[in-house]
């Protein structure tokens, strides 16, 4: 299918079943439920599963594949962002253009920072892409802010008239798809539970099953080898006659598309954008993420970006009178010993958890939760198979 | 000319703490080959052992005094400080003014003990992975580190003053023959780059001057041979990881009164010094120094009005811009060695 072997099919097929039907899987729990809270099928934050995945997508191109560990890569989803907020300023308040024009000039951006960058390896790229990202940031906080809003940033106001706006004077323009709003909803009762199925949401999730079928055609691509070649030996690329720049840079600005496409995204279902999305530790964020969930698979970007988004919006709102509420049953000095323990690491604390897992997963899972799935397959079947064997071996009496 | 004199000066305590951290930054590199991104949380722990010694120095209890009343006519209680209970209320206000020197005796071991540990129970595993999975195991590190000190402290800076001895500024200018009151600079900063001086001078004296620091520099040129001589380099390496920890916990210690020390600080200088690391060469021990004091000066040039007015800006990216130009004209940093990280 679409020139996909039969396991990657499924892959796809997999990942489109679970993005459509997401409303659904992420709201397990009825409204007004004690776990209703543990619900994630609201817009808003779909949508940053959504985004952030494709923004960890094209990071883990690069990382994955090349090993290039870029430290700078918010930059181009802010330059991105700047990039779609001025088209629906100026030009039109559809999301396409805007989210078009945001990837070229991401690209452009990239191609830039790239191709100075990738003279150095190793550590030196690490610093270098810091420091144009870092750059960056400051420029749009402080010299730039005629372009960038400066701290404030940029929205969309009532004296913004986009040329193919048709919109009354004083009136706030909206994001829209062709006249459709992003924010419109279909909302869905069924008993106690609500499902909303959110505009921006699917437009997101066009997007991103369209970056996830190129990055499966990177992976098992020509390309892709050279990419994964660039990782293993430079140097013996370099003897077979072949040049290791072209094919890391090619790799660089397609990961800063990926990066712009999710800024640009990020305008389209928010209208506004703040330098904040450019600072360092956003993109320290998006290595978190691909490196949780496993660089240089398929998949592990995207879990990786979900499981943060997760414990950002979900674990964060947990407080100590919830905790309290769980341990009820348990006698008062353990419940009050119970609740100690755990509140530094929900609530505010969700930093922490995040650290720690990282952490763990960087000394024992080097390949991230995929590699962890794997391993407990392996065990399982290994069981599976070792039973089977016994049996055989075992004399019939 | 008093212009850049005055921006001399103020460049030269930021590039203190610049080139205190790198310089830990480098002695890891170079004996482990390890690239440190929790070094910036070294210098934060530095810089908070300095507020736990001054909590401590002013713990107090409550004693009820009978001469004096409160305005319900009921005995006054009066918060009394431990210290001035033990030795007397002069000196025990001295003690607890001078919180942030004392701090200092506090912070050595400290900082070496959890340089040790960080050491073996961490970084150990890691010789054999790659650069990069260095980086991403102590940049959680550093992480975790931070969301602990915030969980303990609060995010919000913590005022650690200065001894009143030292508060107040030095008419640098009249010393040049300047008017009084043109060139005005803050003792604790003086004190601050006189002190990093002292231990920057301290740790080459020591690896150059001492056995100990002489086999450390052979183990940096040659860990093998060294190790085929019999000597047991790891342990060596292990103790330079502490003093490297030291190093940077001192350099936070003594900057606390400069900026109140929070959670992120840590984070913040971590990604400056690591430009300054690369701006003097990975492994360079004097580029390391260098390019501390150079950076720093540049940064306080660079926000000279005249500067800004003439390039809108460049104090915010001034160190970046030169990081940028220094690496692709000089791959190996101002004083970079062969061999070193070129691949």
């Amino acid at each position: 299918m679409l020139g996909l072997t039969k396991k990657d099919s499924t892959l796809l097929l997999v990942v489109f079943g679970l993005v459509m039907l997401a409303p659904f899987i992420l709201n397990p729990f009825p409204e007004g439920s004690a776990m209703a809270q543990f619900n994630a099928g609201y817009p808003d934050l779909m949508q940053r599963f959504l985004i952030f995945g494709i923004f960890a997508i094209g990071f883990n191109l690069l990382f994955g594949l090349t090993g290039y560990l870029s430290f700078g890569h918010a930059a181009f989803l802010g330059v991105g962002s700047y990039a779609a907020i001025w088209s629906m300023k100026l030009v039109t308040l559809n999301v396409i253009p805007g989210i078009l024009l945001a990837i070229a000039i991401a690209g452009a951006f990239s191609l830039l920072v790239g191709f100075v960058s990738l003279r150095r390896s190793g550590i030196y790229f690490s610093i270098l892409t810091l420091a144009f990202a870092q750059m960056s940031y400051a420029l749009a906080y402080s010299v730039l802010t005629p372009i960038t809003g400066g701290e404030t940033g940029l929205q969309i106001k009532n004296t913004d008239n986009p040329l193919f706006g048709a919109l009354n004077p004083g009136e706030i323009g909206r994001a829209n798809l062709f006249g459709l709003e992003m924010n419109s909803s279909f909302e869905l009762n069924v008993g106690n539970w609500l499902f909303t199925f959110n505009l921006g949401y699917y437009i997101a999730a066009v997007f991103m099953l369209i970056a996830f079928y190129m990055s499966i055609r990177i992976f098992r691509s020509p390309f892709g080898m050279m990419l994964r070649a660039v990782k293993s030996n430079q140097q013996r690329m370099n003897y077979t006659g072949l040049t290791p720049k072209r094919y890391t840079l090619s790799a660089f600005v397609i990961s800063g598309m990926y990066a712009g496409l999710a800024g640009g995204l990020m305008v389209a279902m928010d209208t506004q954008v703040g330098p904040e999305r450019m600072f360092w530790t956003a993109s320290g964020e998006v290595v978190i993420m691909t490196i949780l969930g496993g660089a240089g698979t398929l998949m592990g970007p995207v879990l990786g970006a979900g499981f943060i988004k997760y414990l950002e919006n979900i674990v964060s709102k947990i407080n100590k009178d919830i905790l309290h509420e769980w341990f009820a049953f348990l006698p008062d000095g353990l419940e009050d010993v119970l609740v100690t323990m755990v509140y530094p690491f929900v609530g505010k604390g969700w930093h922490l958890t995040m650290g720690i897992l990282f952490m763990l997963v960087v000394i024992f899972l080097p390949g991230g939760l995929v590699e962890g799935g794997q391993r407990m397959a392996k065990l399982f079947r290994r069981n599976k198979a070792a039973d089977a064997q016994d049996a055989a071996s075992k004399p019939a009496e | 000319m008093d212009q850049i004199i005055v921006q001399i000066l103020n460049g030269l305590d930021k590039g203190s703490a610049y080139a205190l951290i790198a310089l830990g930054l480098t002695i890891i590199f170079g004996t482990l080959g390890v690239v440190n991104f929790a070094h910036g949380a070294l210098f934060m722990m530095g810089a908070f052992c300095a507020v736990v010694t001054s909590k401590i120095l002013s713990a107090s209890h409550k004693v009820v005094d009978p001469t004096r009343t409160d305005f319900l006519g009921n005995p006054m209680q009066v918060d009394t400080f431990y210290v001035q209970d033990f030795f007397g209320m002069a000196a025990g206000q001295a003690i607890m003014d001078w919180a942030v020197p004392i701090a200092i005796l506090f912070a050595i071991p400290v900082m070496i003990l959890v340089g040790f540990a960080m050491e073996r129970g961490l970084i150990k595993h890691f010789y054999k992975r790659p650069h990069a999975d260095q980086i991403l195991v102590t940049f959680g590190l550093a992480l975790v580190i931070g969301e602990l000190i915030k969980y303990f402290f609060g995010a919000n800076p913590i005022q650690t003053p200065a001894p009143p001895a030292f508060t107040g500024s030095l008419d640098f200018g009249v010393f040049l023959g300047y008017e009084a009151n043109t060139i005005m600079y803050p003792y604790w900063r003086l004190i601050y780059f006189f002190f990093s001086a002292i231990i920057i001078a301290a740790v080459f004296a020591f690896l150059q001057f001492t056995t100990f620091g002489m086999v450390v520099r052979a183990g940096m040129a040659d860990r093998e041979t060294v190790g085929l001589l019999g000597i047991d380099i790891d342990k060596r390496f292990t103790f330079m990881f502490g003093l490297a920890a030291a190093v940077a916990g001192l350099a936070g210690v003594m900057y606390a009164p400069i900026v109140a020390p929070n959670y992120s600080m840590g984070l913040d200088f971590l990604v400056l010094s690591f430009v300054v690391v690369v701006v003097g060469g990975m492994g360079s021990l004097p580029g390391a120094v260098a390019a501390g004091f150079l950076l720093g000066i540049l940064e306080s040039f660079a926000s000279m009005p005249v500067m800004v007015d003439l390039l809108p800006g460049i104090n915010q990216i001034i160190i970046y811009l030169v990081a940028i130009v220094i690496l692709l004209t000089r791959p190996r940093g101002l004083m970079g060695r062969k061999g070193v990280m070129e691949d």
